[in-house]
């Protein structure tokens, strides 16, 4: 506590307060903030990160550029006459595959399967995982016993085994992926925020929350949650990339985006028989996937930096 | 502060007693292999205490660390729940009482923490932490909370436009002020102190000190004082109850415990106090106690004070003292000692020449 006071000094005033802002104090969040701004890792992630989500946003306007549909064959101007994929060229930049497709576009509309896959899958694990963690960790008991063990049984699954079970009775589809994303990562959320709630749940705000009469929810959602909520945040951004890889392994095994829908796991797949003769094919979608996952990653640990400067790591990794 | 006339004995004058305390146990247990074998043990934080606190009065806790005073101040406010016993508060028993119907006594008594760092939430602003009472009953929302907050921080000295700074802006002492306004939000009839100033500076304690006891005269607070410092003790309370292992082991308005103190462990206790040479005469020589506190999870047998009595003998560990009345005292002291320490007497290593007591 006094270290977010000296850090108030160490940091100054980056943007010239006016002094009727004096007073008021500067949050956590905002001190975070202010750190995250000057680490040009973050920013550089940040800058990745928001170029990819704009490129599949604009997947639509790519393929209308280049004039070439994501899922259209150009059996023609796209194969050699042995039936080769074509390496890059002005009508392909970044060449064809097997089946005569633009790899630029389909990669493109595979950073929209990614993202979705990864930021939804994160999410919804996040929150199941903060509610049972918070649930576990507050009321503890039998409650905690059964939750914890719950969570202990979800780790110890073998996912892929399960996913193929899964889909060989459902059938592969990108909302199943989603669902078995989430199902195999809220448990590690729930273990981390189970932890910190047992230990906050010891110090003396809350019982003085408690001694003035507030209820359960009240406690856990308005005294413990918002310190839960740097660890949550971290984990968040430690998870998309994850899940994003995590897809990319379902699809690559076709249990996930089925073809012909460009996802960046099944061109991997698909690529795979090529990669001597096609270097491109499989080089675009998996550098994608590598930077993506890297810009993730590099900006949960410094999300991470930037809420506990002093190096006092909330998990290991 | 304000002292009520000392109405004799620790119960009788049932209009007087804002709090009253009847053979309070409280045990917790202590998780002990699980995996072999049933050991259940169970610490007995607090054994069958019993006492009254009078409106507006300011009742001292005084014991070492670990003899139950937190846990007692935590049970008369039903942070916990009583193993057995009962407290009643303002004429209502409110020891069985749910969490849902002891709302109402929520608003009528509060504490304040010992450790101003941990007790406000780092995550939240000032403004917020103060208001949360307003909250938690739904009293005032809005513009009218938020004046009765900055009214809050004027009464307890703090500047009010500091409304929406964080906890970790504030030194210890304004923290503490904060945990003061927070505590006296809904007119409390009851504040519960839990070391209010141990971890304050020396010279902050006493600005704290002085704004409780200026508090109480201005709202007619009742304060159950807890603290291991006994001079902040002596300063600020009426009566002072000496806690050892869970028991009270002597009770009495505060100038006659100083004067007169009858149990040994109080005798103990008082002659640790580092002395300033004030009125010229040596101090009575310092009781050294052997031996370290008994576990309170197999606390000795008799009196629990016997195995570092100086004054034990056989009776001491056969049979357990009462906390009465002794013979030549005051109405309203008591203590439970079946040898209790005259005036004079020397207990103890070494004897000072020229003692008075």
């Amino acid at each position: 506590m006094t270290q977010l006071g000296t850090e108030l000094e160490l940091l100054g005033t980056p943007s010239a307060e006016p002094s009727a802002e004096a007073f008021e104090g500067r949050s956590p969040w905002q001190l975070a903030w202010a750190r995250l701004r000057r680490d040009r890792v973050a920013i550089a992630c940040t800058v990745v990160i928001v170029l990819i989500a704009l490129v599949a946003i604009v997947a639509p306007l790519i393929a209308h550029l280049a004039g070439h549909g994501p899922n259209t064959q150009y059996l023609d101007t796209g194969l050699t006459p042995e039936g080769l994929p074509r390496g890059p060229s002005s009508q392909f930049l970044v060449g064809t595959d097997d089946l005569g497709r633009d790899v630029l576009v389909r990669v493109a509309y595979g950073a929209q399967i990614s993202l979705l896959a990864g930021v939804v899958a994160a999410t919804v694990a996040v929150a199941v995982g903060v509610v049972v963690g918070l649930t576990a960790g507050y009321f503890g008991g039998a409650t905690d016993s059964f939750l914890a063990r719950a969570m202990d049984v979800v780790l110890a699954f073998p996912f892929l085994l399960f996913a193929i079970a899964v889909v060989s009775i459902v059938g592969p589809s990108l909302r199943l992926a989603i669902a078995i994303i989430a199902f195999f990562s809220w448990a590690a959320v729930g273990r981390v925020v189970r932890g910190q709630t047992l230990s906050i749940k010891e110090k003396e705000y809350v019982e003085a929350a408690r001694s003035l009469g507030a209820s359960d929810l009240r406690i856990m959602f308005v005294d413990i949650f918002p310190n839960l909520l740097a660890p949550v945040l971290v984990y968040l951004t430690l998870l998309i990339p994850a899940a994003i890889v995590f897809e990319a392994t379902l699809s690559f095994l076709g249990l996930g985006v089925v073809p012909p829908t460009p996802s960046w796991g099944n061109m991997l797949a698909e690529s795979l028989n090529y990669y001597r003769v096609a270097w491109w094919f499989v080089l675009v979608p998996g550098v994608a996937l590598l930077v993506t996952t890297l810009a993730f990653n590099l900006l949960g640990d410094s999300i991470r930096d930037a809420f506990d400067p002093r190096g006092e790591r909330l998990f290991r990794r | 502060m304000s002292a009520t006339g000392a109405s004799p004995g620790t119960a009788g004058h049932d209009g007087d007693v804002l709090v009253r305390v009847e053979d309070l146990v409280k045990r917790f247990p202590v998780a002990s292999d699980r995996l072999f074998g049933r050991a259940r043990q169970e610490v007995q934080a607090v054994d069958g205490v019993s006492l009254d606190v009078r409106r507006g009065e300011t009742l001292g806790l005084v014991g070492e660390t670990g003899c139950g005073k937190s846990t007692l101040a935590r049970c008369i406010t039903r942070l916990y729940n009583l193993t057995s016993g009962r407290v009643t508060f303002d004429g209502d028993d409110i020891s069985a009482l749910s969490r849902r119907r002891l709302r109402p006594y929520r608003l009528q008594m509060q504490m304040i923490f010992q450790d101003p760092y941990g007790a406000l939430n780092p995550r939240r602003r000032v403004g917020s932490i103060i208001g949360d009472p307003f909250a938690i009953h739904g009293i005032a929302a809005g513009v009218e909370r938020k004046r009765r907050v900055q009214e809050l921080m004027e009464l307890v000295g703090l500047n009010p436009e500091h409304y929406n700074r964080f906890p970790a802006e504030f030194s210890g002492g304004q923290r503490q002020r904060i945990g003061v306004a927070r505590a006296l939000a809904l007119h409390p009839k009851l504040i519960v102190c839990d070391e209010p100033v141990s971890a304050l500076d020396v010279s902050i304690q006493a600005q704290i000190v002085n704004l409780l006891a200026d508090l109480q005269d201005e709202l007619g607070l009742t304060y159950v004082f807890i603290a291991h410092d006994l001079s902040v003790v002596r300063h600020v309370s009426d009566r002072i109850a000496v806690m050892y292992l869970g028991k009270v082991v002597e009770i009495a308005p505060t100038d006659e415990l100083f004067s007169r103190p009858r149990h040994p462990y109080t005798n103990a206790l008082l002659s640790a106090i580092p002395a300033i040479d004030e009125e010229g005469g040596a101090g009575p020589g310092r009781i050294v106690l052997g031996g370290d506190v008994p576990s309170p999870i197999d606390p000795p047998p008799g009196c629990r004070f016997h195995p570092r009595c100086p004054k034990a003998r056989q009776l001491c560990s056969d049979e357990e003292p009462i906390l009465e009345r002794k013979a030549g005292d005051l109405p309203g002291h008591a203590a439970a000692c079946h040898y209790p320490v005259e005036a004079g007497e020397e207990l103890g290593s070494p004897p000072a020449p020229g003692v008075v007591s």
